[in-house]
């Protein structure tokens, strides 16, 4: 787990999807953050966006919240979301929020995009 | 030959401040792993301890950032695991007001409950004489 005061978001176009890529652990003080980025990203309403969530090694509830409010938005705006290369921490999460099951989840990135 | 030496107990005392969260489940992150669960049983064990720390934040005080905590992390008498117990002086919650939501109504929002009593296997929501709450969890190692 990462304990810096921040978490770092990188972007990234791959052909009509963006990529964003968190780094660290995605609790109450830093979803807030992530929310932001997501929205940014859905701004101009790419066909897809993946979160590619293999530098979090720990998801809250108010993480989880964020991933539920971008597959909402993601609908309203028919982008399609997708999440990717999870560690084990953050996926036994979902899986006990039973949120794995509705939202579309990828071994990695290449098959993220890919699909 | 090397000694094998019982974790020791870790009492802490925060301010109800968010950024405060990752400190504490570095702490009890570290004593799990010594008390002998298996990494997502850690990982469980600090979720179960944030989502409470982030109860009492957010609706025991209520957002303050000057309200205090205190929590002791001890490892169980009998067998692998270990306890936290969480206290404040915040405003009393009636434990049976705290409900989560049906995990089949998919929103933001709502889950905190649910993974503080699924993700340990003892939890214990009480009010504290004089005022606050104290809140047991107990996990024990894996089989």
């Amino acid at each position: 787990m990462q304990s810096g005061p921040t978490l770092e978001i990188a972007s990234e176009r791959s052909g009509d999807a963006i990529v964003l890529t968190p780094k660290g652990d995605v609790d109450m003080a830093k979803s807030p953050l992530l929310r932001k980025a997501i929205g940014d990203a859905m701004k101009p309403a790419p066909a897809r966006l993946v979160l590619d969530l293999s530098a979090v090694s720990y998801m809250d509830s108010s993480g989880l919240a964020t991933l539920v409010e971008a597959l909402q938005n993601s609908r309203k705006s028919n982008v399609t979301l997708a999440l990717c290369a999870l560690t084990p921490r953050v996926r036994s999460i979902l899986e006990i929020a039973r949120l794995n099951t509705v939202f579309s989840l990828f071994e990695s990135r290449e098959k993220a995009l890919a699909s | 030959m090397s000694a094998i030496i019982a974790p020791s107990p870790v009492s802490l005392q925060i301010l109800s401040r968010p950024e405060l969260l990752a400190s504490v489940r570095s702490v009890a992150m570290d004593l799990a792993h010594r008390c002998g669960l298996d990494d997502i049983g850690c990982c469980h064990f600090a979720l179960a301890m944030d989502e409470t720390l982030t109860n009492v934040i957010r609706h025991g005080y209520e957002g303050r950032d000057d309200g205090m905590i205190w929590i002791r992390l001890e490892p169980l008498e009998a067998g692998e695991g270990l306890r936290a117990v969480i206290e404040d002086r915040a405003r009393t919650v009636d434990p049976a007001l705290l409900q989560g939501r049906s995990l089949d109504d998919v929103r933001p929002g709502g889950l905190g409950m649910h993974l503080m009593r699924t993700l340990v296997d003892r939890y214990e929501h009480t009010p504290r004489d004089g005022g606050g709450m104290q809140v047991i969890l107990e996990k024990r190692a894996a089989a």
